[in-house]
């Protein structure tokens, strides 16, 4: 025994090590990379004027770097992504855990976990090819390549996780809740709607932002259904227009720019503002958490 | 009527009840009188919980039971076809061992019931609001503060926010499933003074979580052990002169 205590303590060192350097690395890499994206797009800012930076044409051949209607474009897409898949997301996760017979769930679950898995490319070229030509026939639009056919195809690859997300905060409420509902003469529905949604609400805003997260960061789906033209979305017809969003612009042009011309700096400083448009979205979603958790009850 | 005055409120037929095969309540049959507080006691395991979730229908949500014999409320078979259960959980008003605050405020966790149930009427509201309140021994605590977050209060009032919210209903009958198991003596003597007063106008059962507390409150207790009901007598007997010799192993405390 007393033998092995020096070897046993030196493994349990070495395995706590290796875990910390693997914990450290993580938050390491994820520095290193916000570095590399300030260290690349930072001097955009200082290289083009602040107006020709929020004007409203993009066409960096010309030395116009207007961001807003990319900017302007990822949120309309996402918006209106997240307006269709939060209220088809959030009824399917009520129909698996609380309507859906047993056997139905255990189907629908791993089903429901496949449509996550498929592969983006694969469903912009379902979108190309099926769901433009229907929209462009269907609404009597010039191409079907718009923004609306983009926020459909976002929309359908952000429910697997608003489903299974929100699903699990459904889980999470004890059966009790069920039984006061029930007691007091609800219906199963009421139960449902009154008792057991309002008390995973936490658990329901966090589901709506991961989908939000996975909708804004989206890129080769959007590529391919949205039509890429950079156009300021400000009329009300621009949903079902052509246009652009920043992930789109990236990919599209990252291949094709000198590096360290401003147009290269142009497309990290794109990448910065997608950044903190995602960590403001996080941020969001975590303090709405934070501040149930803190007010007590609801978990 | 006729019944509510000659008969008991709640009568229990030879009703036996199995959970996934096994059985959690043999052959037991009970007469609950209106207008008392009756207590169902025993050690765990006993199927006083399981018989309370009978009187409500709450165990038709349990997937693998088997129920036989009857209940009947007012003379009236509330297992029948065509028994209308979200009408009998309005009657048959019940609460849990944990205080459960629903999402909302005071005022909303109160009005919560008489709202699906349809009423619309403010002053109507306002009046179940103040008076179930009241009667749940809380109205003095909360009265300033109806519009604040429930799950703000301490467990104790908590608890009898539930009971309001029960109240609200108007049910005839009140379940109470260990209703202070959560709470410290002296919320436990508020809980327990409302039940007095409440006896008054409502027929109410208690699950315990003592046999001293079943001894304090019981107009009538039964005792129950493995799913039989083995003594039934008015509170003042059992405690003193239990006639079968495992009641008074029990109420003793030789065994539980």
């Amino acid at each position: 025994m007393s033998l092995n205590k020096p070897r046993r303590r030196w493994s349990e060192f070495a395995i706590e090590a290796g875990i910390r350097v693997l914990g450290f690395s993580s938050i390491g890499f994820v520095l290193l990379i916000f570095l590399f994206l300030l260290r690349e797009g930072l001097p955009l800012f200082f290289e083009v004027p602040l107006g020709n930076l929020f004007s409203t044409r993009w066409y960096p051949t010309f030395d116009l770097f207007g961001i807003l209607p990319l900017t302007l474009g990822s949120i309309l897409v996402t918006i209106t992504a997240i307006a269709i898949a939060v209220p088809l997301g959030v009824a399917s996760a009520v129909f698996v855990r609380e309507v859906a017979p047993g056997w139905a769930r255990e189907i629908l679950k791993p089903m429901i976990e496949v449509l996550a898995g498929i592969p983006s490319v694969v469903l912009g070229f379902f979108g190309m090819t099926l769901l433009a030509p229907f929209i462009r026939e269907t609404l009597g639009v010039a191409t079907g390549l718009t923004a609306f056919t983009g926020a459909l195809i976002l929309a359908y690859m952000a429910l697997p996780t608003i489903i299974s997300v929100a699903e699990d905060a459904l889980d999470a409420v004890p059966k009790s809740y069920r039984d006061a509902g029930l007691a007091m003469g609800a219906t199963q529905w009421q139960t449902i709607w009154r008792v057991v949604v309002p008390a995973a609400r936490s658990g329901m805003v966090m589901a709506v932002m991961l989908g939000m997260g996975r909708a804004i960061g989206e890129t080769m789906a959007v590529m391919m259904v949205t039509g890429n033209a950079a156009r300021m979305p400000l009329t009300l017809d621009s949903l079902f227009r052509p246009m652009r969003t920043m992930t789109a612009t990236i990919a599209a042009e990252m291949g094709e720019v000198a590096q360290g011309s401003t147009h290269y700096h142009a497309l990290f400083g794109i990448g910065i503002i997608l950044f903190v448009l995602t960590f403001i979205i996080n941020l969001a979603a975590a303090s709405t958490i934070f501040k149930r958790r803190r007010r007590g009850g609801l978990r | 009527m006729t019944q509510t005055q000659s008969g008991p409120k709640i009568r229990i037929e030879k009703v036996s009840y199995a959970y996934e095969g096994k059985p959690a309540l043999r052959d037991v049959t009970i007469d609950v009188p209106a207008h008392a507080i009756s207590v169902f006691f025993g050690p765990a395991g006993g199927g006083k919980t399981t018989l309370l979730r009978l009187i409500n229908r709450l165990n038709d949500v349990v997937e693998g039971t088997h129920m036989s014999g009857r209940v009947l409320l007012d003379g009236q078979d509330i297992y029948a076809p065509g028994m209308d259960v979200i009408q009998l959980r309005r009657r048959v008003g019940m609460v849990f061992a944990l205080p459960l605050p629903l999402p909302g405020t005071i005022r909303e966790n109160v009005l919560y019931g008489p709202e699906l149930a349809g009423v619309r009427d403010r002053t109507r509201l306002e009046e179940l609001l103040s008076r179930s309140l009241t009667q749940a021994a809380l109205w003095d605590e909360v009265k300033d503060r109806l519009d604040n977050p429930a799950s703000a209060l301490s467990g104790g009032q908590q608890q009898r926010l539930c009971i309001a919210r029960s109240l609200a209903l108007e049910p005839e009958v009140l379940l109470l499933d260990e209703p202070t198991s959560g709470l410290d003596p002296i919320s436990t003597g508020k809980v327990e003074e409302s039940l007095y007063e409440l006896k008054q106008n409502y027929t109410i059962v208690i699950v315990p979580h003592s046999t001293q507390q079943a001894a304090r409150v019981a107009d009538y207790a039964a005792f129950f052990l493995m799913g039989e009901l083995i003594e039934h007598q008015p509170g003042t007997e059992i405690f003193t002169t239990p006639r079968q010799q495992r009641t008074e192993d029990y109420v003793t405390g030789r065994f539980g």
